[in-house]
């Protein structure tokens, strides 16, 4: 590759032999070879097309499938029937002109259903899992990174102060949960006073007892995660959901703020090995701050196995959501879910077993599409189970 | 050497390393300078706090287990040891710029060589996109190599470990400094490699006035680079001077060991010499003169007295009282 060239003003070097690829083009050039994950990706942009159809064909006061239209005079219909043309007044003839997936009990379009809840799925899919990746990327890389750092009692007791300001206001307690959050403030006023203090070398005992150590960072958050896997989630979810208004926002966000742990701990466990890297020492030799050290540097390194444990997380949020909506849980009922078409026809399971086998399939589908996509990012992203199939 | 003509001008630095039950005495009270334009060089077995020395000019000793026991750091009369991070940031990279022993790794994976050295221009300096493009595209010609333009969209994968430390020194000069340190920036290299990287920053060195503070355990790589040389031991400096003085006259008896143990020609067919006995656990130094248990020349004093600088004129001096007229006799 590099030839003894005596003086490199005059003689440039040959190229390189390297192949001249990206990451990217290695990437595919991986992923191709395995076919399953090829299918799971394949149906994973379809449903993202149905999905996003689903949503804009559904929507406004007239839409062109209209999933809450009832029509009770074509109820029951079996897939692929005709509408009964005589008896439905203009406006409830459905635009296709076939009832591709049959209609439920009360005539509505088992088609259009499962379009307007693909869109559901799909958001609180994506939504979910973003929010507990971002939870997981935030916690993990500070404990990944600054976990050594002790917490001091000062610092503590921010903390609580912010904590219990915080939950005050949104108890509604407006005076008391200002005044706690003025206490917060007034805190990290004197560490900063302690701090400019500090360099006179004079330190008073309320300063080294402001200034003591407790546990590490790194204790606190990864306890944190222990405490939280102890949970069964799904009761952990039920409870809440129970306890809020129904909507599918509140879902997305119980969903993300349960699923957040594992994400943690594997980026945890990455900023743990990248922080010893050496090109993590030289971009701190360039003088790059910490900020663009963990941003820039670090968790575009360490994102390959949160994308892998997203993806099929992504498959366990909709099936917790079609879980929630199938017990009731879920979005509010004129909205078609999966869950909630699911739960609807499982009372006619045995005459028109079409409204349990759609959304059944479906989620079957969606669900295991996404675990082998996710397997095939795997398997291409960890070159240590590349040899194995 | 006149004190307004250092640049970098390490006096009595100490860095300890403390765990549960002891302090790891890396660096034990080491002082040095670096003239402008000069290249100092850092000799001295694995483990005798170089490295340490090192990052603690570049202010990137882990803090804790470590820890500045003492001493100042003066960087154009500048204390470096009491400047804060962001202070501390403005120089790194900007001011004085590190080379690492690793090609191979100390380039971030995921991103392009021009968004490497892009990214060491403008951490320092506000340049519009343009602009730190031909920059970069200027430094990967300055160190030699071919086709830069190419070469900017390389990943680090795609370049050998030759290519990959020039890349490492061109960032190092992205932004002009006026130190660079090099730790070992030819070890992980093959020797015809090696070769040419030793003349690429000599070169450099020259074109960009800049002061180069080496460090190694090649004493082969020190008589072709070195201005003056330090020798290290145990934490402390056991010699320093012109590189001449040093190679051909050494007064320490380490010095003396150290290069009897190199081959050479005249040695061809003889068993090597070797320095008996090992390097001390930094926490659990021998008191007097770090080196007297392994030291030929060692007296009662050795064992008890820590040793003075000895003067030998010319800047050259060694922390033995035992004195030498030829390095021979005691």
């Amino acid at each position: 590759m590099e030839h003894t060239n005596t003086d490199m003003h005059d003689n440039q070097l040959d190229e390189p032999l390297a192949p001249k690829r990206t990451r990217l083009e290695e990437f595919w050039r991986l992923f191709k070879q395995n076919r399953l994950a090829i299918a799971g990706m394949v149906f994973f942009i379809v449903f993202f097309f149905l999905a996003i159809a689903g949503f804009t064909l559904t929507r406004g006061n007239t839409p062109v499938l209209d999933p809450a239209l009832v029509r009770l005079q074509d109820k029951l219909r079996p897939p692929l029937t005709r509408p009964n043309l005589e008896r439905l007044r203009p406006h409830e003839i459905p635009k296709l002109g076939i009832y591709i997936f049959g209609t439920d009990d009360l005539g509505r379009d088992v088609f259009a259903r499962m379009l307007q809840g693909s869109w559901v799925s799909l958001t609180v899919g994506f939504v979910a899992v973003g929010i507990s990746v971002l939870i997981g990327i935030f916690l993990g890389g500070i404990a990944g990174y600054y976990g050594s750092r002790p917490i001091r009692i000062g610092q503590l007791l921010v903390l609580a102060f912010l904590f219990t300001g915080v939950v005050l206001l949104i108890n509604k307690l407006i005076w008391a949960g200002s005044v706690v959050l003025i206490g917060s403030a007034v805190c990290i006023l004197i560490s900063i006073q302690i701090k400019k203090a500090a360099s006179a070398k004079s330190r008073s005992a309320a300063a080294r007892l402001w200034n003591f150590k407790t546990i590490s960072i790194d204790t606190v958050v990864m306890r944190f995660v222990d405490i939280m896997l102890c949970f069964p989630s799904f009761f952990l979810i039920l409870t809440v959901v129970a306890l809020l208004p129904a909507s599918i926002y509140n879902i997305m966000i119980v969903i993300g703020l349960t699923t957040w742990m594992g994400a943690t701990r594997f980026v945890r466990a990455e900023f743990l090995s990248l922080r010893e890297q050496d090109f993590v020492a030289a971009a701190r030799a360039l003088g790059l701050s910490n900020f663009r050290i963990i941003f820039r540097h670090m968790i575009p390194n360490a994102v390959a196995p949160v994308l892998v444990s997203a993806t099929i997380g992504i498959a366990s949020a909709i099936l917790t959501e079609a879980g929630l909506s199938f017990l009731g849980f879920g979005v509010p009922p004129p909205h078609a879910t999966w869950g909630n078409i699911l739960s609807d026809g499982k009372r006619f399971i045995f005459d028109a077993p079409w409204l349990t086998f759609v959304p059944g399939i479906a989620i079957l589908i969606i669900v295991l599409s996404f675990n082998l996509f996710g397997e095939g990012l795997r398997d291409v992203l960890n070159p240590k189970l590349r040899e194995r199939n | 050497m006149a004190d307004n003509e250092a640049l970098l001008s390490v006096e009595e630095l100490k860095v300890y390393f403390r765990s549960e039950d002891e302090v790891a005495r890396a660096v034990d009270g080491v002082s040095f300078k670096v003239g402008r334009e000069e290249t100092v060089c850092l000799v001295g077995e694995s483990g005798c706090g170089k490295t340490v020395t090192a990052l603690s000019v570049m202010g990137l000793v882990p803090i804790p287990p470590g820890e500045i026991a003492g001493g100042r750091i003066l960087f154009n009369d500048q204390n470096l040891l009491v400047f804060n991070d962001n202070e501390m940031q403005a120089i790194r990279g900007n001011q004085i710029a590190m080379v690492f022993q690793e090609p191979l790794t100390s380039l971030n994976p995921v991103f392009t060589i021009g968004d490497q050295i892009g990214e060491a221009i403008q951490v320092h300096q506000t340049a519009p996109p343009t602009e730190v493009i031909q920059r970069s595209e200027q430094l990967l010609k300055d160190v030699g190599i071919a086709d830069p333009a190419q070469r900017l969209k390389d990943y680090p994968h795609q370049l050998s470990g030759g290519q990959r430390q020039r890349v490492m020194i061109a960032m190092a000069l992205a932004c002009d400094p006026k130190l660079i340190i090099a730790d070992e920036p030819t070890t992980a290299l093959d020797v015809t490699v090696q070769a040419q990287i030793l003349r690429l920053l000599e070169r450099i060195q020259k074109e960009r006035s800049m002061s180069v503070l080496y460090i190694t355990h090649d004493l082969g790589v020190v008589s072709k680079v070195a201005d003056r040389i330090c020798v290290m031991y145990a934490g402390i400096i056991a010699e320093q001077g012109k590189k001449d003085a040093v190679l051909k006259t050494p007064k320490h008896p380490y010095t003396q060991a150290l290069l009897a143990s190199l081959p050479n020609r005249d040695k061809r067919g003889q068993r090597l010499y070797s320095i008996p006995g090992t390097v001390p656990n930094p926490a659990y130094k021998p008191r007097g003169c770090p080196f007297h248990p392994r030291c030929q020349y060692a007296i009662q004093t050795c064992c008890e007295q820590f040793p003075e600088m000895c003067h030998y004129g010319d800047a050259h001096m060694a922390r033995c009282p035992v004195i030498f007229d030829d390095g021979r006799e005691n």
